[in-house]
């Protein structure tokens, strides 16, 4: 996984709320046996009509918002299906950073699985972004995940909250599967002890 | 005394391998399924790294979203489709995973196998790379949705690492007014509290209503927690639970089946628990519930109208009914009752069990789908296909014009060949009304089988209580 330290990118604004799932990446993407090219697929149904012409005005494809690695949405952002393609979707077109009022639980964690860090902030906070993402290819927005800031266009200063264990796996781009196989001796015992009060739980 | 706790609290505080210094959890995982669609990046990832699985034993694998519901013998059509079964195939065999195949009568859709083999039991934590395994919390068990990241975790470590959810409490009080069903209650308590009301939580069903389900209407309401935004939804195992169970063929075995159910006996939560959250809903309110727009909160009554963006309680909220009413091709303030449909779906995680057909199969009785209308039913599993049919439901359904299918996801999702066309209006029993979700341009609206029944036959959205 590759470490999140610093990021000073454009910021796209997405004023939707309830952004599901389906609607990151329908399902016709999910066939592939593969975490990479899915980037074809991100927003399809927002991008492309349904003969596959590309619509124009969605706002990643606008010219000032191509290079855009931050996206800021509206609450309840990843809500619905619990595919990982999403977040690899957005990755995979270039984004490390969605700031929002509020993610579904399934989709906030496979974010950090992915390098992607997931921001939650008041309304209000995510509001002031929003109008400062509307500005295009100037509003330049810098992220400090040691710092735990936001720094928007103007140089205003926001602070975020994140979990201590979250945040160090993605400053150091951890291997979270790694890191568990270090319990190992825990995990035995833990199973030993369940056997014995438990046999039903082992074949 | 110790501090009450809840069903929760418990089955967390046994599953607790350990807790690092800044509160991280690693939990145990007893039971893992997998489908063909969030496991392949898994099991790559532990080929790359060169890992094996730690517990084949306590995995079980099935495809499900990709299978084709018609005739099966010439294979799946569809290259990718094909492609995705055969590697979870191929992937089972290497590293020893329990398979059903596609012939296999045991095959079904993830949720609905689980419970039945005797897979699922109370007191367990169950995860699947899958957001509706939540179904399993109908049994008592911890069953949550999981990525494919966490899918390759469990696979090779057979634990995740979790932060615990917070405790909520839906009291579904008093008795079930006739017509109304497990998946009306559901869906009026998303409609309560929102999809994003249970975020962060898990949430335990209680009350009447709740308990006077049977296990089958149980797992309904549990499915679509998800869709109020919670992890996990629960109910405490109690003797209806025991008794679905009791002879399925994964269950304790005969010596060890007494010590089970002591222990399950001691999971419901203890008196005087705390919750972070409650929510009581009266059962004797709940009507027949319909979806009218494209987020499952987006529910009315089925003797309701269509509501009004501008009564909109905020600017995004009204934004995103205006888009519904939009996508739905519906005006403010139609009786959702006149609303006529195309196709009719019954079927899925959600609703696809034998109760569920012969829910069905009491409105079908005598009547016929109506011109135009095109119904199709998808049994939950081979196991169920083949139950319903013992029973005779098959020749009710199809005397009465129902397309009697193979069994699979479907046109839950449409990733295999059934899917809505652009503009075509549903009936659906499945858990997702999202735009695009059961084919790009269809339209979906939410209900019970039954209601989804008498808007086969009626060729609209109607009352069922003025049918039965
Ligand atoms: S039936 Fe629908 S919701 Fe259930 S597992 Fe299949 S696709 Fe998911």
């Amino acid at each position: 996984m590759e470490k999140f330290t610093k990021l000073r990118a454009v910021a796209a604004p997405l004023p939707m709320v309830n952004v599901d799932t389906d609607k990151i990446i329908p399902k016709q993407f999910l066939k592939t046996i593969k975490r990479t090219g899915l980037s074809k697929g991100l927003f399809y149904d927002l991008r492309f009509d349904e003969a596959g012409r590309p619509k124009a005005g969605f706002v990643l494809d606008q010219p000032a918002y191509r290079e855009a690695r931050i996206l800021i949405a509206g609450a309840n952002f990843g809500c619905g299906s619990s595919r990982e393609h999403a977040p690899w979707a957005l990755l995979d077109f270039g984004i490390r950073c969605v700031i929002a009022p509020s993610f579904a639980d399934i989709f906030y964690n496979n974010c950090f699985k992915n390098g992607i860090l997931p921001i939650a902030l008041p309304p209000a906070q995510v509001d002031l972004l929003m109008d400062d993402a509307e500005r295009g290819s100037n509003a330049v927005v810098s992220v400090d995940l040691e710092s735990q800031t936001i720094t928007g266009p103007d140089g205003g200063e926001l602070r975020f909250e994140i979990d201590p264990f979250r945040k160090n796996c993605l400053l150091n781009g951890l291997d979270d599967i790694a890191l568990t196989l270090e319990k190992q001796a825990a995990i035995d015992g833990f199973e030993d002890s369940q056997r014995a009060s438990q046999p039903w739980l082992y074949a | 005394m110790s501090q009450p706790k809840t069903l929760f609290d418990k089955i967390w505080a046994t599953h607790l391998v350990n807790v690092q210094d800044d509160g991280t959890c690693l939990i145990y995982i007893d039971r893992h399924l997998v489908h063909e669609v969030t496991s392949p990046q898994a099991f790559e990832g532990l080929r790359v790294a060169g890992r094996g699985l730690r517990r084949p034993d306590a995995t079980l694998a099935v495809a499900d979203h990709n299978v084709p519901t018609s005739d099966r013998s010439k294979g799946i059509d569809d290259d990718e489709s094909r492609i995705q079964v055969e590697t979870l195939a191929k992937n089972c065999a290497d590293f020893g995973v329990p398979f059903f195949a596609m012939e296999d009568i045991r095959q079904g859709i993830v949720h609905i196998i689980g419970p039945e083999q005797g897979f699922t039991l109370p007191g367990m934590t169950i995860v699947c790379g899958d957001s509706h395994t939540s179904t399993h919390g109908a049994f008592g068990a911890l069953a949550f949705g999981i990525g494919t990241s966490e899918v390759e975790h469990v696979l090779a470590t057979q634990t995740l690492i979790q932060n615990p959810a917070k405790n909520m409490r839906i009291s579904v009080d008093g008795e079930r007014p006739l017509g109304t069903t497990a998946k009306d209650l559901i869906l009026a308590i998303i409609a309560k509290i929102g999809t994003a009301g249970g975020t962060g939580h898990v949430i335990e069903y209680v009350g009447e209503a709740i308990r006077a389900l049977t296990m089958e209407g149980r797992m309904t309401v549990c499915n679509m927690s998800i869709e109020a935004g919670a992890r996990a939804g629960l109910i405490a195992p109690d003797e209806a639970t025991f008794a679905y169970l009791a002879g399925r063929p994964l269950v304790p075995k005969a010596g060890q089946w007494e010590q089970a159910v002591t222990y399950w006996r001691s999971l419901p939560s203890d008196e005087g628990a705390r919750y972070d959250k409650e929510v009581i809903l009266p059962a004797s309110e709940v009507e027949p519930q319909v979806s009218w727009g494209t987020s499952p909160e987006d529910v009315i009554p089925v003797s309701g109208r269509v509501p009004d963006p501008s009564d909109a309680p905020n600017d995004d909220k009204r934004k995103a009914m205006e888009r519904s009413l939009d996508y739905m091709d519906l005006s403010a303030g139609t009786p959702i009752a006149e609303v006529s449909v195309d196709k009719v779906f019954i079927g899925s995680c959600t609703n696809g069990r034998i109760e569920d057909l012969r829910e069905v199969a009491a409105v079908a009785k005598g009547r016929h789908v109506a011109d135009k209308v095109y119904a199709m039913i998808v049994p939950g599993s081979g196991l169920v296909k083949h139950q319903a049919e013992e029973e005779g439901l098959d020749r009710i359904f199809t005397e009465a014009g129902f397309d009697w299918r193979e069994p699979g996801c479907s046109m839950c999702l449409a990733m295999n060949a059934d899917r809505l066309e652009p503009g075509e209006r549903c009936a659906s029993t499945s858990n997702r009304n999202f735009e695009g979700r059961q084919g790009r341009g269809g339209r979906t609206h939410l209900m019970s089988p039954a209601m989804a029944a008498a808007a086969a036959v009626a060729g609209h959205i109607s009352d069922v209580r003025e049918l039965v």
